[in-house]
């Protein structure tokens, strides 16, 4: 959606370690991974110079509909609830090895980044989704098992 | 907590594990199930009156005096369908048909009858679908496509679940072929490994691996490349655990199982593999194993005092066609819809009982239609998997309308 770059450029530019990190471009690195939001940022909230980044930014951030924040959609008409991408999905697999992993009903609902909802694939917790995070990977796993192409990150 | 699964009797699957909503007696959400499962469980928001005679609706006894006249009178009645039915169903539909000296016969007479008759009378080495999640590392599909017909094929037992003999998933100990003539969405997720061959190029192609499992040159009219026919000769020859789960886009290709017993013997000469057919509706393999036990024959049967005849000419589409039968009892099957128009125009007419849980082309032409219950949601029992496992089942929702077998019972009674 953007990069470190462009978000840099819509801060203050001051480094003025407020915000806890050692410079604004740090900060800006922070935001990029979720690690932190436009409002740990004290004088872009408060300052009103600075009102129209942060608001850009916020928008930004804003998880906007349908994508969830690590990128993920479901393209809910090509969807048919096969559940591949359940049963592949590398953290579904490491928190429920017995349930989906094996290719069962879920045992363990709340840790499960993909589940089915009524014949279509449902994203949740995207705290345990591989793309989400400090340390983030570009996991594949959910897209290459999906007959029909209905998962997709932006 | 402990959870209550229910059984989806949408498809030959039967998924063991799927959680159900309801209120009322509606099913609101459907956990776990493919989009069939879940069409399939809310099917049962209806509200068509249970009985109809002439498509005007009438109370219970009118509708069983009226289908039982009709078998009366009828000298060959035809019995048809069953595949979406119970055990319990089937083998009294069996004793009916004996009663009345009725043609019985199903779907498998031109779907996978023949592959489940050498299954039936153990000529082909088959194992269970629990097995196949378990340990196999060879998976074929052979004309067939079940990302569409069995979505959760793929995901609950065949390629992508961890086994107790296969814990590192399926990109690294398992492989999956698909061997069709177009490039269905089962082929897709296969890859490399998908072999695309013509129309009725199948018994070549069986006979070109034989030769390349042999360490021959294979050779196909169509000019199939060797090198990759070598490759998928290999890659079966050191199979530990293969399976191919066959469809009907092999069976009506073949002109008999002849090649597919030869594949294999040899297959199992050098490697280790099972046959599963990929039956389509939920209970077919139940009717051939019920038939089976009654008569020795998995489909296409004619009952005469005590004595039963079998042969193509007692299948559904034969006696259509010779209109050798004069009514029908159609139980959970919409042959109007699925046979030839040449065919299916017979049968409009002669008198049609038809059984279905939602109205059909064949109901809509009935003489008598009883809306019944849906077996695995309204109803319980038990049915046989497509790997032929007996799964038993209780209702997920209550129902005012009847079971098909407490009306085949009544119907019994009231000849």
């Amino acid at each position: 959606m953007t990069n470190a770059m462009e978000l840099y450029q819509m801060l203050p530019k001051t480094n003025c370690k407020k915000c806890g990190k050692t410079s604004c471009m740090a900060f800006a690195v922070a935001l990029m991974s979720h690690e932190l939001t436009p409002e740990d940022c004290p004088p872009l909230k408060e300052e009103s110079k600075y009102r129209e980044s942060y608001e850009k930014m916020s928008e930004l951030f804003k998880p906007t509909e349908g994508v969830t924040e690590t990128g993920l959609i479901v393209h809910e008409d090509l969807c048919f609830g096969c559940g591949n991408c359940v049963v592949a999905c590398p953290p579904n697999v490491a928190n429920d090895p017995h349930g989906v992993g094996s290719g069962n009903a879920p045992t363990n609902a709340n840790k499960l980044v993909l589940a089915v909802e009524d014949g279509i694939v449902k994203a949740q917790n995207l705290g345990e989704c591989r793309r989400f995070g400090k340390n983030k990977i570009l996991c594949y796993g959910c897209i290459v098992t999906c007959p029909v192409e209905a998962i997709e990150f932006v | 907590m402990e959870k209550n699964y229910y059984v989806c009797t949408g498809c030959g699957l039967l998924c063991d594990d799927i959680e159900v909503e309801s209120e009322k007696n509606i099913v609101n959400k459907v956990y776990t199930a493919c989009r069939v499962g879940v069409a399939h469980m809310k099917e049962a928001r209806r509200n068509e009156a249970n009985f109809l005679v002439d498509n005007k609706p009438v109370d219970e006894a009118t509708a069983i005096k009226e289908a039982a006249s009709i078998l009366k009178n009828a000298k060959n009645p035809l019995i048809f369908g069953l595949g979406t039915s119970i055990n319990e169903t089937q083998k009294a539909a069996i004793e009916l048909a004996k009663k009345i000296n009725a043609t019985l016969d199903d779907t498998s007479s031109f779907c996978l009858g023949p592959l489940a008759e050498a299954l039936i009378q153990d000529k082909l080495k088959t194992c269970t679908l629990d097995d196949v999640r378990n340990k196999a590392d060879v998976i074929i599909y052979w004309g067939t496509d079940p990302s569409d017909s069995h979505p959760r094929q793929l995901s609950k037992y065949s390629y992508f679940p961890r086994g107790t003999e296969k814990q590192r998933g399926w990109e690294e100990e398992r492989t999956a072929i698909a061997i069709d003539v177009r490039k269905s969405h089962t082929a897709k997720i296969c890859g490399n490994y998908f072999f695309q061959i013509p129309p009725k190029g199948d018994a070549e192609f069986i006979d070109a691996l034989i030769a390349g499992l042999s360490g021959k040159l294979p050779k196909t009219s169509y000019n199939y490349p060797p090198k990759k026919l070598l490759e998928l000769a290999n890659i079966l020859k050191g199979a530990k655990f293969g399976v191919i789960f066959v469809g009907r886009g092999l069976i009506y290709s073949l002109e008999n199982l002849e090649p597919l017993f030869k594949l294999m013997k040899i297959l199992n000469e050098k490697a280790n593999f099972h046959l599963i057919p990929m039956v389509g509706n939920c209970n077919t393999m139940g009717f051939n194993e019920n038939l089976f036990a009654e008569t020795g024959y998995v489909n296409s049967v004619k009952f005469e005092n005590g004595t039963v005849k079998h042969g193509p000419e007692y299948s559904i589409v034969e006696s259509l066609k010779a209109k050798s039968v004069d009514a029908a009892l159609i139980i959970g099957s919409d042959p109007l819809l699925i046979l030839p128009r040449s065919i299916a125009k017979n049968m409009l007419e002669i008198p049609v009982i038809s059984m279905d849980h939602c109205e059909t082309l064949t109901s809509k032409h009935s003489k008598v239609y009883i809306n019944t219950a849906i077996s695995g949601v309204e109803a319980g029992g038990s049915a046989i998997r497509m790997d032929g496992v007996k799964v038993s089942f209780e209702p997920a929702i209550e129902t005012n309308h009847p079971s098909e077998e407490v009306i085949l019972k009544k119907i019994m009674e009231a000849l």
